[in-house]
């Protein structure tokens, strides 16, 4: 742009977007959503033999609203499922999601009536983890993976879009269908 | 600490009480111990005998629970079901077996709660897996599975990978899943 001649060589000039998505990828905050032996080798992944420090993801936030990657590390009941779509709700955008293991991703050995088959059928997942439990350097590539989709997100407001969630306004849904259940009985009813 | 006696001696004392309302039942296996069985009605003072009987004292429920008899032939219980009492002695160190059959049109056993306190949350999760119903529990919610889920997983006659509820959350799926990610298209198949 020829502003660079005119600052010196202190300044460098760039765009919003990529200042953003530096500070993003390079400072997530996991939401470990552990529920069983993965999340023992997320503790693992950010100890210090493994120390996902290196990757700038190693404050762990336990509460959703200061987290904005989603590390579901465990099997989640049918009973479990509504609680982490709660959490995932209260998460602020731009948000990403980790399926870690073969639990989260699919039910794993788990083929039964109580487990979620995957949680990708309820949450948008952009990474999926391997293994039973994965080894902390498959969970250290998932991070860097997500860093690299983070870095290929073409702007702000794609993003946004690209994630807008349409599904989960779940009170006024039922709302809506009481009442029409309702409407539909009235006239039979009178 | 008193005397601890064997279930054979239990049941010898069981059955001087009680008479013909009692059966025993040895089950398969040397190492096996004698099980009482004695019927839903009897039940109640059965239970409060053994608990308050000197020399018996069982003093702690261990767990109720249950077996689903279905395509299982056991000629001492006629009936589909059988509640299980684990109970001990914590005065005797002695344990003892006692089972109820129940049968499947009519689930229901008394409760144990005015002699126990823990079989509150052990008869919640009898009925929250077979169906069985405590009469006179204060609370017979569900324990583990959801309180709209619909079946009683631990049932013979219940299939393993459920009728289809994991994948079903009306709650959530009414509205769809939440879309974007990288997540497979459509791939709930």
């Amino acid at each position: 742009m020829g502003l660079e001649k005119l600052l010196g060589d202190n300044i460098i000039t760039t765009s919003v977007n990529s200042v953003a998505k530096w500070a993003r990828k390079n400072a997530l905050w996991p939401m470990p959503f552990g529920t069983a032996c993965c999340a023992i080798e997320m503790m693992a992944t950010l100890s210090g033999r493994f120390d996902m420090a290196r990757f700038g993801a190693e404050v762990i936030r336990f509460s959703p609203r200061q987290a904005d990657l989603m590390i579901v590390s465990g099997r989640i009941s049918i009973k479990m499922m509504p609680v982490l779509l709660k959490i995932y709700e209260q998460m602020p955008e731009p948000k990403w999601v980790i399926s870690m293991g073969a639990c989260a991703s699919s039910g794993g050995v788990f083929d039964t009536y109580t487990l979620v088959q995957g949680v990708d059928q309820f949450l948008p997942v952009h990474c999926y983890i391997p293994g039973c439990p994965p080894r902390p350097e498959s969970l250290l590539d998932a991070l860097m993976k997500i860093q690299e989709i983070i870095d290929e997100e073409d702007s702000d407001e794609e993003a946004g879009e690209k994630r807008e969630n349409p599904g989960i306004e779940t009170e006024e849904e039922t709302e809506e269908s009481v009442s029409a259940e309702q409407g539909a009985a009235e006239p039979s009813g009178s | 600490m008193g005397t601890s006696l064997t279930p054979e001696q239990i049941t010898e004392r069981l059955s001087k009480q009680f008479g013909d309302e009692l059966s025993v039942h040895l089950p398969p296996g040397e190492s096996a111990a004698q099980v009482a069985i004695v019927s839903r009605e009897s039940l109640e003072d059965t239970l409060s005998f053994l608990q308050s009987e000197a020399g018996l004292e069982f003093d702690f429920l261990v767990d109720v629970t249950a077996v689903d008899y279905l395509h299982f032939d056991e000629p001492s219980i006629q009936e589909r079901f059988a509640a299980v009492y684990q109970l001990y002695s914590t005065i005797h160190n002695h344990r003892f077996t006692l089972k109820t059959p129940v049968p499947e049109d009519d689930a229901w056993v008394p409760s144990a709660v005015e002699l126990w306190g823990s079989a509150l949350w052990a008869e919640r999760e009898t009925h929250d897996m077979y169906g069985i119903r405590f009469k006179g529990n204060p609370d017979m919610r569900r324990l583990l599975m959801p309180e709209d889920f619909p079946g009683f997983p631990l049932r013979k006659d219940y299939p393993l990978r459920g009728r289809g509820e994991r994948d079903a959350f009306p709650q959530y799926l009414d509205s769809g899943p939440i879309s974007g990610g990288a997540g497979k298209e459509g791939g709930g198949e």
